[in-house]
Formats: C-alpha cells, structure tokens, sequence
C-alpha cells in the first residue's frame, strides 16, 4: 500500500541535466544555481532564488537562476522584510499571487520595490526539516496569478532538494546525488526527527548539523537513513562514542 | 467489507446519531473556529481528536496528514492506544486510515478479528490493543485527499447518519485547517498544511532531545513534554519550540 512518489526523483533528474554555466561557482552554489534555473523553468517563473539565514542572524544569497535576481533576493535582506523573510520566521509558505494591496501594506518597502521591476507575484518556500531551519526558496513571476496545485507541490519538491544540497555540502564532497533514494524514509518518519534530536544533544551540534551527520553517516555506511534513524532510536547507535 | 447499520439494539454500544443536536452544533462551531490569533494547530487536531472520540461510547481517534509527496505523517490522537494504531499503519504500511488515504472514501466497520487477510500487519496489533472493529475517514479538500482520521473502539457499530455525522465534522475541520475562506478572498496565503506539518516535526525532535538528555525512550520524553505542558498550562508546540530553540542547553522538565 506504499505509494512511491517519483516528484523528488523527477525534480532531481531536473536538476541534475540542467547544464553548467562558466558563471557557476564550485560545490553547493553551482548545484543550486541549477536547481534555482530548473524551478524556474517547471513553475513557469521569471526567476527563482534561494537565501540561507544562518545562527545569529548570518544571511545571504546562495543562488538564483539569472544574475538579476541576485539583487532582488538580497534587497530583502537590506531592508529587513519580505516574503523570504517571513517564510523563514513562520516556518511556511507564503504565498503571493497578486503583488497588490495587501502585499504593500506587509511589506510597505519591499513590496513597492518588486513592483516596480515588474515583478506581479511571489512566493516564498521555507527550507527547513522541523525546527531546523536554513532559509528561504523564492519564485518571481512577472504575471499575476497563483500557483498550480502541481506547481505548488513540485515548488515544495524543489525546496526539498535545496535543504538535502545545503545538508550534504557541509558534509559530502559530491552533492547532489539524492536520487539515489538514500533520503526515502518510508514508514515511520517519526523516528527519524526523533534520531535528530539525539544525535543533537550527543554531539552538542545544531538539528540542521545533526540531520547532516545522519545522512553523511547513512551514506558512508551504504544504508538507508531510516535504518540509521531507528538504530539510532534503539540505542544501537550513538555519534558520541568516538566511534565515528 | 462496508457493513453499514447491520446491528442494532443491544449489540450497539454508541451512536453518534443519539448525540444532542445541541451537542453537535457546538461540535461544528469548535471544528471551524480556527480563525483566532493563538490558532495552534496541533492542539487543534488534539482537540478535534478528543472531541470525534467523545461522540463514541468506547472509541479512540486518531488522525494523519500527507506532505507534497503523499507522505503520510502522525498528527494527533484522542490518547496513547490511539496514538499508536496510527504509528502501527505507519510502520507496517496498512491499516483503515491509509486505505481512507488512497481511496478517499470511508472505511467502516471493520471487524478486526476478520480483517488480518487485508491488514496483515495492523489487524493482529490493533486487536492485541484489545480494539474489535475500526473505522477511517478521508481528509478531503476539494479533490484533494489530505490526510485520514481513524476511530478505534470496541464493537461499535456506525450507520449511515453516523457515518455523515463524522465525515462532515472532518470536512469542517479541514477547511478550517486550511483556512479556505482566507484561500478563495485570494489574501497573501501561507501554507496552513506545510506548516501543521513542520509543527508536528518539531515536536519530534524535542522528543528526541529529551530522551537523550534524560536516558529515557521517545514515548517517555512525549510523556515529560505533555505533562510539564499540562501542569505550567502552555502549548504542546510552545513546549517543543522552547526545547528546540534551546540547544544546545538540555532541557530541564522537572516540576518548578
């Protein structure tokens, strides 16, 4: 009765043939910049972008899929509002369809501001698993009118993908390979935020850090993530013993 | 295996039919009263758990949600056994509530005793629980199918008007949910669902901070989160998001 959805394996042969740029930074930002050009292209988006907020109020733009959007993206951070920002502080979506009234009294600086380059819709995808949070995945549209529920749901999928390259880039030299199914945890994934709250107080790192060690430590082993999830559950696995 | 009203009379412990009109509309009003500035939605599906279990002589509810990939994911429960007939669906990958899933029709009736063949890995725990019949309704907004809730009781046995009764509770509560009437004035929106289901997730992880700072199980450091919530009267999520946020101090969950 498992149903096997294939959206995560879709989008990462997505991103994965998305051609390089000679523009393209090394490692994660070149991974990203690829998934941001691939969302773009699927959401039927004028531009797409995403933001890392880190600890203590560290941020930036890690990608975006034209080299114009880089100030669109970061215009939000200058003036300290913006969908982005609020889709990373109320850990949801938020979601623009017409960049219009309400928007502007939201966002009484940022809002007028991407009006006036054109921009008539956005919205904002948190990047996150739980309390773990890394930022922010933006779609800028050009038209007014809301998202598709496929789109919707591939944009959720793409911003999925964001948060596996940003984990795996503090901890794998080649990110990107998540389509190998590493990441499917079926059944219980209960288990594995559970796991992640332990192996956060064991190293005495952060969720996010914790989550990346899972994964990094699932990937060295060759097993599946909810395996390591439950062995870690059961006790029959701890990061803190020097063992790893 | 829809055996809709086959008893009556002694058999029948519970209807959901004999309950007030009165009772019902409170019912309805409380499913659809999520326009409130200290919406929590977790302790709102808690609530509306408690409350569908209340209308059943002997039943317990419990109830799931589905991410963008059709992941279905643990939300709330009416009490603990309920709570783990849900994981048991999860674990196993079968049960009423995944079958409501994918159908997006009612599962009703069901006796366990009888049901191994369809449910080989649910049926034997969920009557080793001591339950003897279930039932599951679909989650539905629009076409869309978002979540299952299950009852699980002794040998209850729902009719037609029941069965309307409980439906149309879990389709007020879902648009409440989902706040539609903010959806259709075209507002800026925000992802209700993604969010209930990120709330849930942290919840997760504050149970395993928990349990690995006090050398207890998962299921034990629930029951610390839950109880030190109950006794300083404050939201379970608020709870978890103050366990989380204060990493990587280790939580202090005796009474005070």
């Amino acid at each position: 009765m498992i149903v096997v959805d294939d959206g995560i394996i879709r989008v990462a042969r997505l991103v994965a043939d998305e051609p390089a740029r000679a523009s393209d930074r090394g490692g994660v930002g070149g991974v990203l910049r690829r998934l941001c050009t691939a969302a773009e292209r699927t959401l039927s988006a004028s531009g797409v972008g995403v933001s890392v907020v880190g600890q203590e109020g560290m941020r930036g733009v890690a990608a975006v899929s034209e080299q114009a959007y880089g100030p669109i993206e970061e215009l939000q951070f200058t003036l300290g509002e913006g969908p982005c920002l609020d889709a990373f502080t109320t850990r949801q979506p938020v979601l623009v369809p017409c960049l219009a009234n309400g928007a502007m009294t939201r966002w009484p600086g940022y809002a007028p501001a991407l009006h006036d380059l054109g921009m008539r819709a956005v919205f904002a995808f948190p990047l996150q698993v739980g309390a773990a949070r890394l930022g922010a995945l933006d779609v800028f549209r050009v038209e007014p009118g809301p998202l598709t529920d496929g789109e919707f749901r591939d944009a959720l999928t793409f911003a999925d993908m964001a948060v596996t390259t940003l984990l795996d880039g503090q901890e794998r030299a080649a990110p990107g390979t998540m389509a190998d199914g590493l990441d499917e945890v079926t059944g219980q994934r209960a288990e594995l935020f559970q796991a992640q709250g332990m192996v956060a107080v064991q190293l005495g790192i952060s969720l996010a850090d914790a989550l990346a060690r899972l994964r990094a430590h699932a990937y060295a082993e060759d097993s599946a993530l909810g395996e390591v999830a439950r062995d870690v559950v059961a006790r029959r696995l701890s990061f803190d013993s020097g063992q790893l | 295996m829809t055996a809709v009203g086959t008893e009556s009379g002694e058999g029948r412990l519970s209807a959901v039919s004999t309950v007030s009109a009165e009772r019902l509309a409170t019912l309805f009003v409380e499913a659809a009263d999520t326009l409130v500035d200290e919406f929590d939605v977790v302790e709102f599906l808690q609530m509306l758990t408690r409350r569908v279990a209340g209308l059943f002589e002997t039943g317990e509810v419990g109830l799931m949600l589905a991410d963008h990939r059709h992941r279905l994911t643990f939300m709330a429960a009416s009490d603990e056994s309920a709570r783990l007939m849900e994981l048991f669906q999860l674990q196993y990958g079968d049960g009423p509530c995944l079958d409501a899933f994918h159908t997006g029709r009612p599962v009703i009736n069901v006796n366990l005793a009888a049901a191994t063949d369809k449910w080989p890995g649910f049926a034997p725990r969920a009557a080793l629980a001591g339950f003897e019949s279930v039932h599951a309704f679909p989650l539905r907004l629009r076409k869309e199918v978002i979540g299952a809730m299950g009852v699980f009781g002794s040998a209850t046995e729902l009719d037609a008007s029941d069965i309307l009764v409980v439906q149309s509770l879990a389709d007020v509560a879902v648009i409440g949910l989902l706040q539609e009437r903010a959806i259709r004035r075209g507002e800026v929106l925000s992802g209700q669902l993604q969010g209930a289901l990120n709330s849930r997730v942290v919840i997760e992880q504050a149970k395993g901070i928990v349990a690995q700072a006090n050398g207890v199980t998962p299921d034990e450091a629930f029951a610390l989160i839950r109880d030190f919530a109950r006794r300083n009267n404050r939201r379970l999520s608020e709870v978890a998001g103050n366990i989380v946020a204060d990493l990587p101090v280790l939580p202090d969950l005796a009474d005070r």
